[in-house]
């Protein structure tokens, strides 16, 4: 399932670390492999697992214990939005709340066209661009007014 | 996103936002002419060492641990790999200088690095950036690009037999990898569960060998001490304090962001800087050095001084400089339920006081904000923080802990209120309004 292209980018990550040492992409082939796949299923966990010499069961380990990894299937864009304490008190859990009611759907939930998913996230180191919303792992949307959410959202086909 | 002020800036001098990081923009502003100083006279790592250590910089990512002490516990002499890492995961809520740094100025972290990689014999180093600023991941490849094309990172650099490889790794999302241990075993593709010290990462580190972990902005201090010199560094703070500091000022603010002061800078005129209190309205509280900090009541913080001295003489710590602002719109008890749902969060689950402690905590605090307290809560939270601390191996239970006991001895009254009348002193409105989130314009 891992596409030549993926693979490629797995081999350059591969190549920051002493040789043996492979298992040190782990990371960044799962990010790679969610990135292309939308989601790492168990599959697509093994088959990194496999590709760099390491059971599977350790790299799961690791898909499972960092938050940024989907272990199930979100919408095509996945908006997280951070409502620690210092954005909370600049409109964190505002933005979340507004987002919510925008799109009619809680926590964790993912819109009946397959579009967008929410997620609460913890600190992205952004707190004085609060409020901040993450869209796929990649892009920060700092300063978020109900305006710009609107802009956003109108953005994201 | 920029630094939005400074008083005599080093780290950040010169900067035009974000638009000035590539190397050429680094090498008009002197960078790495420390680099070029240490092979053009012959500087030996002892020689550097005994710069930084005159400096007195100690290490920004929150422990404040002397620099150029650190360095000397490297086993130089030792032979084959030695590792540098720089950590770059920032995740304390509150915290977002290293962020700026890498986004205005990654040369000088680079430089730094490749300095203390030969200050203490390193022969590899990693840089490893939170997950979530994703583009400053991308940046700081870009900027190593640039770096070894120029010949400061790699073989023979700069002509000399001293050697160095660089490369970044990224985090996807785990607090806990900030811990120097936890980010050791994250970077070797496991999860980031802290290691049991000793043996201590200098002897026994990355891969098992000898390994430094320092913090972006103390690496990014490096070459400013060299250009300087030491004593001149510590004179830009003050005695014991040495240098300047990037501040993440974030919360009731009119402007949050970075700036760059003078250590030993009044709390009041940083934040005058950050355009005082939002609205207008009263100070109530600060956390003066990131969400694991006690938090200080506002007579007692504007009294204070941003420095290490200061900051634990008011029963806190300066931490990574995060100074979070809390007004009168603030309910206390709302602030601490969500800081300890982020550690109950974060908790790697290796350790069982701080794995079921953190459930516990958030817990309790979460019947008391939703009106469900019962009269012995408080003692129970109390109780709780005692076997969560000190027995655990990394210091997150504490981290956990001492908001909470420092919520407690602040703001007892206001816990006490939510239990007695099943309701916030702070009327829900009034909290609502404190965000400004539905009147800002756009």
């Amino acid at each position: 399932m891992l596409t030549p292209e993926s693979l490629a980018r797995i081999d350059r990550e591969i190549a920051k670390y002493p040789v043996g040492q492979q298992q040190s992409a782990v990371m960044a082939a799962l990010a790679i492999a969610q990135e292309a796949h939308g989601w790492l299923s168990p599959e697509l966990i093994e088959e990194v697992a496999v590709y760099l010499g390491m059971p599977p069961v350790a790299a799961l380990e690791v898909a499972t214990f960092y938050n940024m990894y989907d272990l199930k299937p979100v919408g095509r864009y996945k908006l997280t939005v951070c409502t620690n304490l210092p954005c909370m008190l600049s409109g964190g859990v505002d933005a979340l709340e507004y987002l919510q009611k925008k799109l009619g759907i809680g926590l964790d939930e993912t819109t009946p066209d397959g579009r967008i998913t929410l997620k609460q996230g913890e600190c992205m180191g952004a707190c004085g661009d609060a409020p901040v919303v993450l869209v796929n792992n990649r892009r920060m949307c700092a300063s978020m007014t109900p305006a710009e959410i609107d802009r956003l959202l109108a953005e994201l086909d | 996103m920029a630094v939005l002020g400074s008083i005599n800036p080093i780290l950040t001098a010169g900067l035009d936002g974000d638009r000035t990081w590539r190397l050429a923009d680094y090498v008009s502003r002197g960078g790495y002419k420390s680099l070029r100083r240490i092979f053009a006279d012959n500087l030996t790592p002892g020689d550097v060492i005994a710069e930084v250590k005159k400096s007195v910089l100690r290490g920004r990512g929150g422990a404040g641990f002397p620099t150029g002490l650190k360095w000397s516990f490297m086993p130089r002499a030792l032979p084959g790999e030695k590792y540098l890492i720089c950590n770059s995961d920032e995740g304390e809520p509150g915290t977002f200088k290293d962020r700026d740094l890498l986004s205005g100025n990654p040369h000088a972290v680079i430089e730094g690095m490749v300095i203390a990689a030969y200050a203490m014999g390193a022969t590899r180093g990693y840089n490893y950036i939170h997950g979530e600023i994703w583009s400053l991941y991308e940046r700081f490849e870009e900027a190593l690009a640039e770096a070894r094309a120029a010949g400061f990172v790699g073989q023979n650099i700069l002509g000399s037999d001293f050697s160095f490889e660089l490369f970044a790794h990224h985090g996807y999302g785990a607090y806990i990898c900030g811990e120097e241990t936890a980010l050791l075993e994250s970077i070797e593709g496991k999860k980031g569960q802290p290691r049991f010290k000793p043996p201590f990462p200098a002897s026994f580190g990355l891969y098992g060998q000898p390994t430094t972990i320092n913090n972006t902005e103390t690496l990014a201090s490096v070459p400013f001490i060299l250009s300087m010199g030491g004593d001149a560094f510590l004179e830009a703070g003050k005695a014991n304090n040495g240098g300047p500091k990037l501040f993440s000022v974030s919360g009731h603010v009119n402007r949050p962001g970075n700036y760059e002061v003078p250590m030993g800078t009044p709390f009041s005129t940083l934040l005058e800087m950050a355009g005082g209190v939002r609205g207008g309205r009263k100070l109530k509280a600060v956390i003066p050095g990131g969400s694991s900090a006690p938090v200080v009541p506002a007579d007692l913080m504007m009294e204070c001084t941003m420095d290490y001295d200061s900051i634990a003489k008011a029963g806190s710590m300066l931490g990574s400089g995060a100074v979070i602002v809390m007004d009168e719109t603030t309910c206390m008890v709302r602030a601490l339920e969500r800081l300890s749902y982020f550690y109950y969060e974060e908790s790697c689950g290796q350790c069982t006081p701080c794995r079921e402690g953190t459930g516990w905590l958030y817990k309790i605090i979460h019947r008391i904000e939703n009106g469900q307290g019962v009269p012995e809560d408080l003692e129970t939270l109390q109780r709780l923080t005692g076997n969560i601390m000190g027995r655990t191996i990394c210091a997150l239970g504490d981290a956990a802990s001492m908001p909470v006991q420092s919520f407690l001895k602040h703001f007892r009254d206001e816990f006490q209120y939510h239990i007695e009348h099943r309701q916030c002193l702070v009327p829900v409105d009034v909290q609502r309004a404190g965000s400004t989130f539905f009147t800002a314009s756009a």
